[in-house]
């Protein structure tokens, strides 16, 4: 049965493994003293959560696990009753003792052994604790002392209580993102390759010479290793985006203060691409969309930051252009896909979630560029991309034809 | 193994979280990793583990140079090529010029003590996989020497990070995890009342109103940490300001806001 909370952590998204799991069990041996729901989510947490991130999940999985437990008088009963294990109250001396001289190897191999039982029976887990509560966790719910639930001086209310209270829900990474993390992110965007220029002492190299040299100091220089990354960052403003300024505003000043690029420039567009990208967010001043193009090939990197959120004739129409008086020859569509051509490192970035991403044009754009929500995760994502360690792979699930209009 | 080994110290107050947390790491045996916002105590925590538990406290600050065997030791071959052109020393001594390092100090010391590795994520992102034998063995190897060490006493390892960078999960798999949050009000006033003694309560109260006001202002970019609450509740206290005054304004707001644009934003705020 407890094993369940191992699955059930992991069906919440926990990366939790196996070693991680072990850890805890032979905490729950040595700290056996302190047994209580509270000592359980603070051990719990400390050893299976790694990532102030992922508090938040494990809060959740947590009190969902163990809700209805921290209630009422008879909370002991409750949490026995939980352990469907009616020997525990009966536990001998003597087993006592054996259960704290377990060892940890016996343990893992009991733990194995289990493991193996329960991939067979998925509702076997009660054999777990049944076995005459050799369970290191069965041990604490019969002392006494051990189910004392709430207080704690930890802020008030029982671990349940504190884990509904969900705290952490500010560290999700999946919700923040500051202009510091951005740049923390696109830091590892990175392609080293030695470079031209002022050359540098190579001091291994120069140590190395000097011992063949029978010692005579001889002094090697080399060229520095410098990024030889070129990102060009094309950016959706007005409309829709709106309600992202604030957000899009730190992805740039992000890629502007970072100044580890070997090239870095900037063009902004309204929904789509056409034949005029924008050097100013008031789209005023532009320059010929095929003029950037032919200044950019496959050494560089073009990320998009757009909704990919519009009407689909607006990529798909010749003349579809959301303002009224521009006439562009060549559909939206047409551009971005040879955007792509001439540059294949090349991703979106949306800051819309993920379950927003139904709308045709969205899937249009998807199916041209992998697509990545602009959050920590999804920059993340995305720049694993760009430096060629995730599959650079637009969405496959092709588009009938109809369903364009 | 006892397991309430820490309970903290009389400077360095702790929560039950953090507390398990350190105890779980002493009786497993494993390196604790501390996160948490910048002034939230993480590396006095090492201070505070150390002398609580009478041990000695050896400190390696990683920089963005740092590498896994600097910890261990170094091999200083520009001295000993040095002493050989201008034949000082023996040099066939190799062990001379084998310098240990913080860890290389920790795994060979007699007495159990506490290793401080500050600031882990500055360091390269193959840093933390590059201790990861040596923290799991505790026991290394001078390649030069073919002198091999192992700890008679385990250090207990804690390891700061300022989340700059992802760490990796093989690293992460094998620590106790625990996370600072920012303290709330109640803890705060007693952290206030460990470095201030002698603090009003009325003056406290204010000050903490206005701390957690400046905090919760989502203009504010760098936003302030405790040890800058203490500091300015020193300068509020020197300064002779009476609760009267800092009901009114917020006098030494330099003290608390680091960047220009901060205080701005927050005066604006209060015209």
């Amino acid at each position: 049965m407890f094993v369940d909370f191992f699955y059930h952590l992991r069906r919440f998204g926990l990366k939790v493994t196996i070693t991680e799991w072990l850890s805890l069990m032979e905490a729950l041996v040595v700290g056996h003293e302190r047994a209580s729901l509270d000592a359980f989510y603070h051990l719990a947490r400390c050893l299976l959560v790694k990532r102030e991130t992922d508090y938040d999940t494990f809060d959740r999985a947590f009190a969902a696990y163990f809700r209805g437990i921290e209630n009422g008088p008879d909370i002991t009963e409750e949490l026995l009753n939980w352990l469907e294990d009616p020997l525990l109250p009966d536990i001998s001396v003597e087993d006592r003792a054996k259960l704290e001289a377990l060892e940890l190897n016996e343990l893992l191999q009991r733990f194995h052994e289990l493991l193996e039982e329960q991939n067979e029976r998925h509702d076997g887990g009660n054999r777990w604790i049944g076995t005459g509560g050799t369970s290191p966790f069965g041990h604490h719910g019969v002392n006494p002392a051990g189910i004392r639930v709430g207080g704690g001086g930890s802020g008030g209310g029982s671990a349940v209580q504190v884990a509904e209270s969900r705290r952490f829900q500010n560290l999700r990474s999946d919700r923040i993102l500051d202009t510091r993390q951005i740049g923390v992110a696109l830091r590892r965007l990175k392609r080293l390759n030695k470079s031209d220029g002022p050359e540098e002492l190579d001091l291994e190299a120069s140590i190395d010479a000097s011992a063949r040299n029978a010692g005579e100091i001889e002094l090697v220089f080399a060229p520095p290793r410098r990024n030889r990354i070129k990102l060009m960052l094309l950016m959706d403003v007005g409309g829709s985006m709106d309600p992202f300024t604030t957000l899009c505003e730190r992805l740039f000043s992000a890629a502007h203060a970072a100044n580890h690029f070997k090239e870095f420039e900037h063009r902004f567009f309204h929904n789509c691409v056409y034949e005029t990208l924008y050097t100013d967010i008031s789209r005023w001043e532009g320059e010929p969309t095929t003029n950037v193009l032919a200044n950019l090939d496959h050494t560089w990197s073009v990320v998009f930051v757009g909704d990919a959120w519009m009407a689909p004739y607006e990529l798909t129409n010749v003349n579809g252009s959301l303002n009224y008086f521009h006439r562009n020859s060549i559909t939206g569509l047409e551009w971005l896909q040879r955007i792509r051509e001439r540059v294949p490192n090349s991703v979106w970035l949306n800051p819309m979630t993920s379950e927003h991403w139904g709308a045709t044009s969205t899937r249009l754009i998807h199916s041209v560029f992998p697509m990545f929500e602009l959050s920590i995760d999804g920059l993340t994502e995305a720049i694993d991309v760009l430096r060629g360690s995730r599959p650079n792979r637009p969405l496959t699930a092709p588009l009938s034809k109809t369903s364009y209009f | 193994m006892s397991f309430n080994r820490f309970q903290g110290t009389d400077t360095y107050l702790v929560t039950p979280e953090l507390r398990d947390a350190v105890n779980v790491a002493i009786a497993l045996q494993k390196p604790l990793l501390i996160r948490g916002e910048p002034g939230t105590g993480k590396t006095v925590l090492a201070e505070a583990v150390a002398e609580s538990l009478q041990m000695k406290l050896l400190t390696w600050n990683i920089k963005s140079t740092s590498k896994a065997q600097e910890g261990l030791y170094v091999y200083d071959t520009v001295q000993r090529l040095n002493d050989a052109r201008f034949g000082e020393g023996d040099i066939s001594d190799i062990r001379r010029y084998i310098k240990l390092g913080p860890l290389g100090k920790s795994l060979t010391s007699e007495q159990r003590v506490v290793l401080l590795i500050d600031e882990i994520d500055k360091a390269d992102m193959e840093f933390p996989n590059d201790l990861l034998h040596e923290l799991d063995r505790m026991s290394f190897s001078v390649a030069e020497t073919g002198e091999h060490f192992s700890a008679k006493e385990r250090p207990i390892v804690i390891i700061t990070s300022n989340n700059e960078k992802e760490l990796p999960d093989a690293f992460l798999r094998r620590c106790v995890f625990h996370y600072i949050a920012f303290p709330d009000r109640t803890i705060m006033a007693d952290i206030v009342r460990v470095h201030h003694p002698n603090v009003e309560e009325e003056l406290l109260k204010q000050v903490l109103l206005r701390f957690y006001w400046l905090r919760d202002l989502p203009t504010i970019r760098k936003r302030p940490s405790t040890s800058e609450l203490v500091d300015w509740i020193a300068a509020l206290q020197r300064g002779g300001i009476s609760t009267y005054t800092l009901a009114a304004e917020m006098p030494f707001l330099g003290v608390l806001l680091k960047r220009e644009n901060d205080v701005e934003a927050v005066l604006a705020m209060r015209n």
